[in-house]
């Protein structure tokens, strides 16, 4: 509890300690992908369902709001909760048929969702096609959710966000629902028979994932105030947040975190060592962590401290 | 959006047989994916990868000693056989018993790994093979199709018609069959199932090998290009029903036309959306795929 108190702490001074936009921006984006990660922890790590196509619902998000207030004029803040519905109901309008596969076929329908919707985002002209969306700057106020002369309350906002998924998966965790979730993940035939909805249950578990997923695709267009289907929608994005998760620990609270905490600074590391993308070094480094997590440490580093300090983290 | 067109029926039977003949190359490609995945239920998410490596084997061939891609066909098939055997002894191994999770990004990450090895070492250029023996186009049927389409697919075939002959007639063969159907009672036969199951991930690398050959002589060589194939091949292999090798061989071809016609009657920008659909609307209404045991 007390080092709770001291991380979050830590969280709210760092940005009046570190004062260059370049670390906001940074711990902006850890916090971001870490609730990504933790999003899809819910229905992979605990339901044991393993999506490779959750770029499916940031992407959703984040043109859900965008499209209602470049359209309609419709308040980002309203665009949150729209988006977050939008990506629930698309979660089960996937899932529901998805779910009677099992393990391979499931991952591989999900990859073939995600190039599906890319697809069509792309050629959809309504919402921007494939030159994607401009968010104009209206004025700096919290009411609009744009931010200009100071990026504190992105900050702030995403902290918030991070701090609710968290909790979201720590109630999960300890209730009912998460028992269900891992039973379901050990063995599926064992939960049905102790009287579990299975198929209700992983499509709780996608929807809670995918509109967790939704609001942090809100936050980014509004941060980045541009979304095209290549930055919000690509495969490569559906596997960075699996990645963080499986290094991190996958299936504990705060694996995606500390994945996320490591990994997305590693990626800005080598992208200023090497300069630009072109030489994909930190993809190099992500992948061989990935083989060699997934083989000697499935549990993850969470899972490796666990297991050395005994008592930490449960 | 773009409504459907209407083809001319010239354009039609030219798109059909290129798709028959690319859908020759998915499978072969395919069938490396469900023989693996036969013998042990683990799908090599780095296959595509594989196909990239095997790619690039036969360009620098042709770069550096200006090999035609029709030699390097047993250099990039017996190259690949050790990449599938290393992959085997190195990481496979290891996760054979492992959660769900392992098996599948302990070969996500090695496809990850590779990709970006690929980029680091030879750059994102897309490369060519300039001059290949066969090139050009053919006429069959009163349509033109490309001369090294047809060969590879020719070539697949045989391929294919090996593999088949291999697994169901020769020793070695049964006995990996019998490794796929039951490891424990193939063991106890006196089959060496761990010698089974490296073999399998040579031989099932080695066909992707020589696809790999053949597609470099027609197809740009970059270090993402096996993600696109590697997509495919995961769906034809869903679709034909894993570890079912004729089920690859109908349902790559399936899909090579699938893709053709989809580009031709909605819009090219739409041809994997036809083909993702129409593995989806399978999957759903028959989980094992067409020829599954399941």
């Amino acid at each position: 509890m007390v080092a709770l108190g001291i991380l979050l702490l830590a969280a709210v001074v760092f940005p009046w300690v570190f004062r260059l936009p370049y670390h906001r921006d940074l711990v902006i984006r850890i916090f971001l992908y870490a609730m990504l990660a933790q999003a899809w922890n819910i229905l992979a790590g605990y339901c044991g369902q393993i999506s490779l196509g959750h770029a499916v619902f940031f992407g959703t998000g984040a043109y859900t709001s965008t499209v209602l207030q470049v359209t309609w004029g419709v308040n980002p803040w309203l665009g949150l909760p729209a988006g977050i519905a939008t990506a629930v109901a698309l979660s089960l309008v996937i899932g529901y048929p998805c779910f009677r596969l099992r393990g391979h076929y499931f991952a591989i329908a999900t990859i073939a969702v995600g190039e599906i919707v890319q697809t069509l985002a792309i050629n959809w002209e309504f919402i921007g096609g494939a030159r994607g969306l401009t968010i104009p700057f209206q004025k700096d106020s919290l009411l609009a959710f744009q931010f200009a002369t100071s990026k504190y309350p992105y900050y702030y906002i995403m902290l918030a966000l991070l701090a609710i998924c968290m909790l979201v998966s720590w109630r999960i965790e300890r209730t009912r629902l998460g028992y269900y979730f891992r039973a379901i993940r050990e063995d599926p035939e064992a939960a049905q028979s102790v009287g579990i909805s299975v198929t209700k249950y992983k499509l709780v578990a996608m929807a809670i994932s995918a509109g967790v997923v939704a609001a942090g695709g809100t936050f980014y267009a509004q941060y980045v105030l541009y979304l095209d289907p290549d930055s919000v929608l690509p495969l490569s994005l559906s596997i960075l947040v699996c990645l963080l998760a499986v290094v991190g620990g996958v299936g504990t609270l705060w694996g995606p975190l500390v994945g996320a905490a490591l990994l997305i600074p590693l990626s800005e590391f080598t992208r200023i060592q090497f300069g630009g993308t072109g030489r994909a070094v930190d993809l190099l480094i992500y992948g061989a962590l990935m083989t060699i997590v997934a083989v000697f440490q499935p549990a993850g580093l969470v899972g490796m401290f666990r297991r050395r300090l005994g008592h930490w983290g449960r | 959006m773009s409504m459907f067109h209407i083809p001319s029926s010239e354009m039609l039977i030219q798109g059909i047989l290129s798709g028959i003949l690319m859908g020759c190359l998915y499978a072969l490609i395919a069938a490396g994916l469900s023989l693996i995945f036969g013998l042990m239920e683990i799908v090599n998410f780095a296959h595509g990868e594989f196909l990239m490596l095997g790619m690039y084997t036969t360009f620098w061939m042709y770069a550096l000693f200006h090999l035609d891609p029709l030699l390097s066909v047993p250099i990039s098939a017996a190259a690949l056989f050790l990449l599938g055997w290393l992959t085997y002894k190195s990481i496979i191994r290891r996760i054979l018993g492992g959660p769900m999770l392992a098996q599948i990004f302990a070969t996500f990450g090695l496809g990850i790994f590779l990709r970006a090895a690929a980029q680091f070492l030879w750059t994102p250029d897309f490369r060519q093979i300039s001059d290949p023996w066969v090139q050009g186009p053919v006429r069959i049927l009163g349509v033109s199709v490309g001369k090294p389409q047809l060969v590879a697919s020719v070539a697949c075939l045989l391929a294919f018609g090996f593999l088949y002959w291999f697994i169901t007639k020769t020793e070695t063969g049964m006995a990996l069959e019998a490794t796929a159907q039951d490891r424990q009672a193939a063991a106890l036969m006196g089959i060496n199932t761990e010698r089974m199951l490296t073999l399998g991930w040579g031989i099932g690398s080695a066909c992707v090998g020589v696809a790999a050959a053949f597609l470099a002589s027609f197809f740009y060589v970059f270090p993402y290009v096996g993600s696109l194939f590697a997509l495919i091949a995961f769906v034809t292999v869903a679709l034909g029903g894993f570890g079912s090798i004729p089920g690859s061989l109908v349902a790559g071809v399936i899909i090579g036309v699938i893709e053709v016609l989809g580009g031709i009657l909605i819009a090219p920008a739409f041809k994997y959306v036809a083909v993702f659909g129409l593995y989806l609307v399978v999957v759903l209404v028959r989980p094992q795929g067409l020829f599954g045991k399941f």
